[in-house]
Order: structure tokens, then C-alpha cells, then sequence
């Protein structure tokens, strides 16, 4: 190290901090503060008061659209990982190196594609007269009415967090100690046992990691609750934009923030817990 | 053994087929005749982006879009190296708070960080700006960028810059001729990615935009409204631009684990 030096090391340290005090903590300390304010006469007024939380946490209207959100999202979180679970496997287990790094490839490019126009083509797809009916009606069945329901929801979510979840899955299954599973076999494990007593034991921060990634991404999300299942009833994130967007009551939609917020929390803090806290 | 095998890669082949359906089905869809499109298809027509490239807000989009992301990647690598660069070389007393506020942007949903930032960028002026969406898109690149640099780093051999010091390189000098170059291809992807990151995001864009849309607002107003393949055509284009942004930076990736 360098001695009497003090200018460089904060020359890179302090950027970070600076930036996101200004543009990341300081926009949610402003949010939450936003939430006691007082809106009178279309503008809101700084204070201090819990007008806005009374009304919003004393009204069904936030309650409901705050269960079926969760709900939801914990639906979409175990589809989505029972679903990626067995290509997980297989790719972690049963494919050749190269062929892994591929898959990895193929399933990062749609996490940067654009969400919207997938979910656009979703809406094509499942639309009443679309072609899924179509091909479905070929052999007698249908139509079925897939968009504007929870099933519709349900498809986006999938498209939204499917291949992240594959990846986290396929990572730390990847990286369980083959001894270990050669060890279960010789001494005399089924294959049962050795996914369910060995492999998945292994495996197990990966797969909280993608279980929660999943719901995190599915609770927050906007877009495919609205153009798939229909807006109604309302996500709490839908909830946010009818709020913000009809005029300023802005306070009420930081509200719901806070509650989605510290919800995320709980749910971060006991998926930590539930993966790295007692190791049996 | 045999039939597992083939069923566990039907598997894959079949979960990749819904991953890619949409973004398939957008792109055939965008050269398809019928408005309300099913099978069999119509004609192919290159009518929808005749028509969508025809409008000149579309052209405003695409030149705002590219900006932003031009400037927004711009200032989330450069953000993101510095932390990364930090967490390599320092360590120092609430280093992991440092790190978690690092990390922390992508885990708030974007509803709500659009929410926050409207009201923020309004109280100093720059809501409804593209610098103000630059801004937002930057916080949220800024995390991608420091993990694609602090992996590359992890490969530098630490000793490496301390050599350069012994040798009677200033710790500038060391930066510039030993751990930029050796950075290089990482910072090149991190760009990429977050340009891409940048050019895709809509949700915090539409709430700070005002009148000066980016593509995907764009495509989220008029998706507002009706069935309309002309997004289709946009789209597929956006894709493109993105897939682009994405395969370089893949390759840049791939070929530096491969050494």
C-alpha cells in the first residue's frame, strides 16, 4: 500500500455514495416522509399527520388488493420453481459443459429483452381468437378465455422470472460436491434419497435464492397483472400507478409503497434465515 | 436410462420454447398481414413498420431512447468500477453497508422506486427531462455494472498493481497502464448491459418522462390502447438492438473465462 495517499482510495469510494444517497436514499426517505404529508386543494403540503395511512389501511379496497398480490406472487414463486426445477436438474447433472453454458447464455438474453413486448405477444397469443385457441380448436377443444384472469397473470409472471430462477437453481446444483452424491450411492441411498436427503439439502441457498427472487420480482411487477389478468382486481403495484396517476394524491400511493416495502423486507429477512440459518 | 434422458432434454427443449415463445412470436407477428393475427397466418407485408417508422414521434422516441442509454451506461459503469475497484482493494468500517446500499437498487420494485423518483426529481426541477430518467436508469444500472467489474477483478492477480507501486508507478499511473487495460473487456459488457438495461426500461421512464418518451413508453401508451401490430415492428427492432447490446457483452464474458 501506498502511504500518504489519502485522495485516491476516496476518489472511487465516494462516487457510489454520493450518487445513491442523492438519487436512491434520498427519493426513499422523501417517499415514505411523502406518506404523513397532507394534500389539500390538489397540492400536497408537508407534515405530519396519518391521514393517509388511516385511509388507505382502514379501507377492504387495499386489503384485498394486498392479498391477491401476495397470493399471487407466492403462486407464481412455486410454479416457477417446481417448473424450473427438473431442467435445472438436467442441466445441472445430465448435460455436457459447454452445453450448460449455453443454456446460461439463452436464458440471460430475455432478461434484456423487452418485457413489455413479450407480454404484448402473450396477449396475442392467449387472446380469444388467437392462435393457441386456434390450434386447440383444430382438435375439438376450446375456446378458453386466458387473458384477463389470474391465469393470464400467471403466464407473465412465468415469463418474467422462469429463466432467473432456472439460473440460481442450475448454479447451486451445479455446485454440490459430486462426493457427496457418490457417497450417498455407495452407501446404499435410492435415488429418492439422494435428491431429497442429499441433493436438495446441497442445493438449498440457490433454490430460497430463486424461490425468492421470484416472488420479489412477481410482487412488484406492474405489467402483467394489468395487460394479462385484467387489472381487477387491482395488484397493490397497479394500485400505486391509479393512485399516482389521477391527480396528486401521491401520499396514498406512498403508502402502498411502505406496505410493499417492509413486506419485502419480512419476506427477505426469513428466506436469509430459512437458507443459511440452521444447517442440520 | 435412455427414455429418462430423452424426456429430461424434451423437458428442457420445452421450457425454453416458453421462454422464447413471445419474443419468437412478436418478431413473426411483425411481418404478418393480419391485425388480429392467428394461425394459419396471413401474407408477410413489411406494412407495420412501414407505418410505425413512417410517424415522425417514433423516430423523437428511438433518439431519446438511444441517449439515455448512451449516457445512463456511461455513468453506471463508470459508478459501478469505482465501487467494484473499492471492494477489491479496501477494506474499511461499514463496508458491508456500503456494499448492500451498492447492490440494493434491484431489489425495490420499479412501481415504487418510479414513485420515489418523481417525486424527488420534481423538488429539484428535473421531472419530465431526460437527464432525470438518465439519473434513474443510472441508480439501477449501477449494481449490474460493479458485479460484471468485481468479477473481472477477482481474475486480476492482486499483487499485480502492488508491483506496478514497487516498480515507482503512482497509484494513478497503476491504475491507467495495469488495471484499466486489464478491466477493459469488463467494462466494455458492463456498458453494454447496461445500456441494454437502460433501453428496455419502461416503468420508472413513464412516471419521470413527461413529454419526452423513450421507446417502451411509448409502446406502453399506445398498448393502452388497442390490438396493434405496428408494436410488433417496434419492438422486434428494440429486440434487436438490445439481443446486440447483450451477445457483446456475452462474448466479451465468455471469451475472458475461457482464458
Amino acid at each position: 500500500m501506498p502511504k500518504r495517499l489519502p485522495v485516491y482510495p476516496y476518489v472511487w469510494r465516494l462516487p457510489l455514495l454520493i450518487w445513491q444517497g442523492l438519487f436512491f436514499v434520498g427519493p426513499l426517505i422523501l417517499m415514505v416522509a411523502m406518506s404523513f404529508w397532507l394534500v389539500r386543494n390538489y397540492r400536497m403540503e408537508p407534515a405530519f399527520v396519518f391521514d393517509n395511512w388511516e385511509r388507505m389501511l382502514g379501507r377492504d379496497y387495499f386489503w384485498n388488493a394486498y392479498f391477491i398480490t401476495v397470493w399471487r406472487a407466492s403462486v407464481a414463486a412455486v410454479l416457477a420453481s417446481l417448473i424450473a426445477f427438473p431442467a435445472s436438474f438436467t442441466l445441472a447433472f445430465r448435460v455436457s459443459e459447454s452445453a450448460r453454458r449455453w443454456a446460461i447464455f439463452f436464458l440471460i438474453v430475455p432478461f434484456f429483452t423487452s418485457y413489455l413486448v413479450r407480454i404484448y405477444a402473450w396477449q396475442v397469443l392467449l387472446a380469444e381468437s388467437g392462435p393457441i385457441n386456434a390450434v386447440l380448436g383444430m382438435v375439438g377443444l376450446g375456446p378458453f378465455t386466458m387473458l384477463n384472469s389470474g391465469f393470464g397473470a400467471t403466464v407473465g409472471y412465468l415469463t418474467l422470472v422462469l429463466p432467473l430462477v432456472v439460473i440460481l437453481q442450475t448454479f447451486s446444483l451445479a455446485s454440490v460436491d459430486r462426493n457427496l452424491i457418490e457417497a450417498a450411492w455407495n452407501l446404499g441411498a435410492n435415488r429418492r434419497a439422494t435428491l431429497f436427503r442429499v441433493i436438495i439439502p446441497a442445493a438449498k441457498v440457490g433454490l430460497i435464492l430463486g424461490l425468492v427472487f421470484a416472488f420479489i420480482l412477481s410482487f412488484g411487477d406492474f405489467v402483467s397483472p394489468f395487460y394479462l389478468g385484467g387489472s381487477k382486481p387491482p395488484t397493490l403495484s397497479i394500485l400505486i400507478i391509479d393512485t399516482t396517476k389521477s391527480g396528486q394524491q401521491w401520499p396514498r400511493a406512498a403508502v402502498v409503497a411502505v406496505m410493499m416495502i417492509v413486506t419485502l423486507f419480512v419476506v427477505a429477512f426469513a428466506a436469509v434465515g430459512a437458507a443459511y440459518g440452521r444447517r442440520k | 436410462m435412455r427414455l429418462g434422458d430423452f424426456l429430461s432434454r424434451l423437458y428442457l427443449v420445452a421450457l425454453f420454447a416458453f421462454v422464447f415463445a413471445p419474443i419468437v412470436t412478436s418478431m413473426v407477428f411483425s411481418f404478418n398481414s393480419d391485425r388480429f393475427p392467428t394461425v394459419p397466418l396471413g401474407h408477410f407485408t413489411l406494412n407495420w413498420y412501414e407505418t410505425a417508422f413512417a410517424r415522425p414521434e417514433v423516430w423523437t422516441a428511438f433518439g431519446n431512447s438511444v441517449l439515455v442509454a448512451l449516457c445512463a451506461a456511461a455513468l453506471s459503469t463508470a459508478l459501478g468500477f469505482a465501487t467494484a475497484y473499492t471492494d477489491f482493494r479496501y477494506g474499511f468500517r461499514f463496508k458491508n453497508a456500503y456494499l448492500a446500499l451498492a447492490l440494493l437498487p434491484p431489489t425495490i420494485p420499479l412501481v415504487i422506486m418510479g414513485l420515489a423518483m418523481l417525486a424527488w426529481l420534481g423538488r429539484i426541477g428535473l421531472s419530465g427531462t431526460l437527464p432525470g430518467i438518465v439519473i434513474a436508469h443510472t441508480v439501477m444500472g449501477a449494481p449490474f455494472a460493479m458485479a460484471i467489474c468485481r468479477l473481472r477483478l477477482q481474475q486480476m492477480d492482486a499483487s499485480l498493481e502492488a508491483a506496478a507501486w514497487n516498480l515507482g508507478a503512482s497509484p494513478w499511473r497503476a491504475m491507467r497502464s495495469v488495471v484499466l487495460p486489464f478491466c477493459l473487456p469488463a467494462l466494455i459488457s458492463a456498458y453494454c448491459l447496461t445500456a441494454a438495461v437502460s433501453f428496455d426500461e419502461f416503468i420508472v421512464a413513464w412516471f419521470v418522462s413527461g413529454l419526452n418518451k423513450t421507446v417502451p413508453v411509448m409502446i406502453l401508451e399506445i398498448l393502452q390502447g388497442n390490438v396493434d401490430p405496428q408494436i410488433n415492428a417496434i419492438g422486434t427492432v428494440v429486440f434487436l438492438t438490445s439481443m446486440t447490446l447483450v451477445i457483446v457483452a456475452q462474448l466479451l464474458i465468455l471469451r475472458k473465462t475461457a482464458r
